[in-house]
């Protein structure tokens, strides 16, 4: 429903904008344009997106995202001492976190879900500190090689369109940690006002 | 030759060994995941094609150009270039709105410019975030969200700034 009212926002906001400045010539046309650019552009970045999402079911049957979720469970189990008592828990979240690591959205929101359902048991529709960090891991987002937006990289004309990759690694990374360190901050407030 | 152009080469050689020596089945693995990557694709190509279309619209009707002078005095401190206002404004509600605005921006700025370069970072370091949460706490029956949303958001904002300062300490302004 929220993206009904963006559309719609944006396409009477064009025509009031459109006619106050007297483009609306241009409007018209670009209406057309952006509709043909959406399939030209789907087109060409067809061949790398399929590209590196073949090359991630490589990486995933090889074993790297089972790997990836033993090396984060000690992180895990600091991070969320409380879920981390439970195994099954523990597992679900630490393949969650793999699973957004290699980029494999259709993977990593179920296995997330079945994390924080486990985690929301006998609370009472109150999400608790650790229910919280954990969504904050999952609206953050932690991606090794970002196939999609390499891929429009390189239809929009870029040679190179991983060069960003250490750039997107370093956002990331502070983006992340700001998330947590405000959960953990607004956490405490809210015990101390208690 | 730069170090960025060997990184595509290598990193399929490497998978293409470490397969070997586990011995699966590298070739249907990838076209099994090229397979999941059109499916990915067809998906979002109904979406593009109504947001690029009202994106156009909004950039040359010149209401981007007021938004993102509406917002430049705030963002400059931030050191956001305000061009990506709409971006930042669209991502943590709509993934592919994100990927329409930023396709928009890589389009006609240049994938390589400062803020080409920008907008695929804050694409790649950030989530749609009201999603996620409506998604998660959803299934898991959580009516009282509590601190999650703030420091989502919060987590968001830093996403933004630090996007365009890695693109300025990576590639320069």
């Amino acid at each position: 429903m929220a993206m009904t009212w963006v559309w719609c926002g944006m396409v009477l906001l064009s025509l009031v904008f459109g006619a106050a400045t007297g483009r609306l010539e241009e409007v018209s046309a670009a209406a057309l344009d952006g509709a043909q650019t959406a399939i030209q552009l789907s087109v060409s970045m067809a061949g790398v997106l399929c590209l590196w999402s073949g090359v991630m079911e490589v990486m995933n049957v090889c074993g790297l995202s089972a790997g990836l979720a033993r090396a984060f469970r000690p992180l895990l189990r600091r991070l969320l001492p409380e879920a981390a008592k439970d195994d099954e828990t523990l597992a679900a979240v630490s393949a969650n976190v793999s699973a957004n690591l290699l980029g494999l959205g259709n993977a990593a929101t179920p296995l997330g879900i079945r994390a924080a359902c486990r985690m929301a048991r006998n609370c009472g529709g109150v999400a608790s500190d650790e229910l919280c960090l954990l969504v904050v891991l999952n609206t953050a987002s932690i991606q090794l090689i970002p196939a999609t937006i390499a891929s429009v990289r390189s239809a929009a004309g870029c040679r190179t369109p991983f060069d960003i990759l250490p750039a997107v690694w370093l956002a990331s990374v502070l983006s992340v940690a700001a998330g947590l360190l405000m959960a953990r901050l607004l956490a405490a407030a809210g015990r101390w006002r208690r | 030759m730069s170090l960025s152009s060997l990184v595509v080469p290598v990193l399929l050689a490497m998978v293409a060994a470490v397969g070997l020596r586990k011995r699966v089945d590298v070739y249907s693995a990838l076209t099994h995941g090229a397979e999941e990557g059109l499916t990915v694709l067809l998906r979002v190509i109904p979406a593009l094609v109504g947001l690029l279309t009202a994106v156009g619209m909004f950039r040359a009707s010149g209401a981007m150009e007021w938004l993102s002078a509406l917002c430049a005095p705030v963002l400059e401190r931030l050191g956001i270039p305000p061009e990506v206002t709409p971006l930042m404004l669209i991502r943590p509600v709509s993934g592919s709105g994100a990927l329409a605005v930023a396709t928009d921006l890589m389009t006609s700025h240049g994938p390589d410019s400062y803020i080409g370069r920008v907008a695929a970072v804050m694409l790649g370091s950030t989530e749609t975030t009201f999603y996620t949460i409506a998604v998660y706490f959803g299934s898991a029956g959580i009516h009282r969200t509590r601190h999650a949303v703030p420091a989502a958001l919060t987590a968001d904002l830093t996403g933004f700034a630090a996007s365009a300062l890695a693109v300025r300490l990576f590639f320069g302004a």
